[in-house]
């Protein structure tokens, strides 16, 4: 039952969110249709221009000079797409962010925070989000890092797996907000790092939160 | 001889349970069934004279865990009698006293005192039941120190720890590789929680899964080759298997909801974890070459997480949470859980008889005890080294 109703209220966030893009859309201004850059996929059989004359010409060597650019001319970029079977969409590689500096202050403010034993982004922490997405958008070299965190009334590791899927959540938001998914990577807690290390109610609705941590670009 | 002591103890009890319930026709078969499976065993007697201080400490913590209780040597119910001494070295003669045998008669030396005392514990507990006891075994557990946690391995009663992780980060959910002096834990040392394996005799650290998102809850095959674990890089934590070298990886679950705690069947065939069908958390298994999830009844109890298979096979434990965390049984192929005591995140011993798991206590504290499931006889591990959690029995 529970999940049904999360169900539901994930799915009219997402028209709400659907609905406020069109409104947006309508009115002509912000929230551009994305920037992304149309990546061609091969697939078999499919034509990419300018490779099939060089396919019908002379067999290439087997050795190929070093450095020799073979084939194509323009670097492959390759974006991760949603899993049709889950409605999620996979992470990039670690190596893409790996010697970005993180700076935990800068979206200190747009923490949101969760129900007990749920992963559903409520609407009262859209504003947040919505802030964490418009700067992004104006950032556009930066990353983000999403860290999950619960209270400490699950078991350990239920926890640290629901913490991901509050990370998760929270990502799938921004990507529907607009934000490439590239772009965007989560990590658990768990309740290893509670904000407030108290045993009180108010003290356990503190620690059930995403933090946003801002990735920039190595000077 | 013990056999014939549990078997009758069993009998007994499966006689009452069904005697009890004579005229109600529709619950006996289920209570007969549980009988065999659930039913406390009363304790072995036995009597022990000639130890003192610490030697005497150890035998009679290591014995009550082992499912003994200590008798006078005129008590009419004493079956075995253990006299000796730790004038010097540690002796034990075990005497059979309605066979008028003795059983064996050691001295010990080597080691620590305690080691020795821990030996002819294990003794004991061979001669009586014809199985090896637990008495020298090693475990490894996670101790919290504010926001930071290392991993510590100590003597299966608390003694003896040492750190095996000295990162200041967060190291977590440790689990023996088995049969080796490894462990494989999750570990943000590298600012992501990624999974490593620890060999503890080289101290050499090998990622096993640095995948983006978060690389978590590790459990390694019976047969020490391969590790499944819940990454969640696709999108949503979901149990993978990958050799122990990290390489051959292999997605089994591809759900929406959040998969936890993947173990092992003893045969290596399937892995149990934790998750959620149709809004319902429930244990489920899936093949672990891949196939259909299969969910596992865990009837009578809710919110099943953290499962793990008894090495013999027969027994899934888990934790429920039903407003406090209880440690439950379930037989392997699901049906009715059994309660057994308050706690959490429990792990068997190589005996399949034993369970270690954490204890909660006021302020956040938490520690491990142990159960001898068949007496339900228990007792906590030294707490000395701080908040310890997620224990793994070294097996």
């Amino acid at each position: 039952m529970v999940c049904r109703s999360n169900e539901f209220m994930k799915r009219s966030a997402f028209l709400n969110l659907l609905l406020i893009g069109l409104f947006v859309a309508a009115g002509g201004v912000g929230c551009k249709k994305t920037k992304k850059p149309v990546t061609p996929l091969v697939s078999m059989g499919s034509r990419v221009p300018g490779s099939g004359a060089e396919r019908r010409g002379p067999i290439t060597p087997p050795t190929v000079p070093e450095g020799a650019n073979v084939g194509g001319t323009e670097p492959t970029v390759a974006t991760p797409l949603t899993d049709p079977s889950t409605g999620f969409t996979p992470q990039a590689d670690l190596e893409t962010i790996e010697g970005m500096i993180p700076d935990t202050a800068h979206f200190a403010g747009q923490t949101i925070y969760f129900e007990f034993d749920s992963s559903v982004v409520r609407t009262s922490q859209y504003s947040q989000c919505n802030a964490v997405g418009d700067d992004l958008k104006t950032k556009p070299e930066a990353k983000l890092m999403i860290d999950g965190h619960c209270d400490e009334r699950g078991t350990e590791e239920y926890n640290r797996a629901l913490g991901e899927r509050r990370a998760l959540a929270t990502r799938e938001w921004l990507i529907r907000y607009g934000i490439a998914p590239e772009r965007i990577f989560t990590r658990s807690f768990g309740e290893d790092r509670p904000a407030d290390p108290g045993h009180t109610e108010a003290a356990w609705a503190a620690n059930r939160r995403a933090e946003f941590i801002l990735l920039l670009p190595p000077k | 001889m013990s056999r014939s002591i549990y078997s009758l103890g069993f009998a007994l009890v499966l006689f009452g349970c069904c005697a009890g319930v004579g005229t109600r026709a529709g619950e006996t078969e289920r209570i007969r069934i549980s009988a065999e499976a659930w039913s406390t065993t009363p304790p072995i007697p036995i009597a022990m004279s000639g130890y003192s201080g610490e030697v005497d400490r150890v035998l009679r913590f290591d014995l009550e865990i082992a499912g003994f209780k200590f008798v006078g040597e005129s008590d009419p119910s004493c079956q075995y009698v253990l006299k000796g001494g730790n004038s010097g070295q540690v002796e034990g003669r075990l005497t059979d006293a309605l066979k008028r045998a003795t059983l064996f008669a050691k001295a010990y030396s080597g080691g620590s005192v305690r080691g020795q005392a821990h030996a002819l514990a294990d003794d004991v507990v061979l001669a009586v039941t014809g199985k090896p006891g637990i008495a020298r075994t090693k475990i490894a557990f996670k101790v919290t120190h504010g926001q930071t946690s290392e991993i510590y391995v100590a003597d299966y009663d608390g003694y003896g720890a040492v750190p095996a992780t000295q990162d200041k980060s967060i190291a977590t959910a440790p689990t023996w590789r088995p049969g080796h002096r490894t462990l494989v834990y999750t570990t943000y040392k590298l600012n992501n929680p990624d999974i490593v394996s620890h060999d503890l005799d080289t101290q050499e650290r090998r990622v096993v899964a640095r995948y983006s998102g978060s690389n978590i809850s590790p459990a390694v095959s019976p047969d020490g080759r391969r590790v499944a674990m819940v990454l969640s890089k696709a999108g949503s934590p979901d149990v993978y298997v990958a050799n122990i070298d990290g390489t051959g990886l292999k997605q089994l679950t591809r759900t929406r909801e959040d998969e936890s705690s993947p173990c092992w069947s003893p045969d290596g065939r399937m892995i149990c974890f934790a998750t959620r069908i149709d809004g319902r958390r429930t244990l489920a298994q899936v093949p672990s070459d891949g196939g259909a999830i299969q969910r596992i009844a865990t009837s009578g109890v809710v919110n099943p997480t953290e499962p793990d298979w008894s090495p013999d096979g027969r027994y899934i434990a888990f934790t429920a949470q039903m407003g406090a965390f209880e440690i439950c049984l379930v037989k392997a192929g699901g049906g009715e859980a059994k309660l057994l005591t308050t706690g959490e995140d429990p792990c068997w011993a190589p005996n399949s008889r034993t369970l270690i798991f954490t204890k909660r206590g006021s302020g956040g504290k938490r520690f491990l005890s142990l159960l001898d499931v068949p007496t339900k006889q228990s007792k906590d591990v030294l707490q000395n080294i701080g908040i310890s959690s997620q224990p793994s029995w070294a097996r």
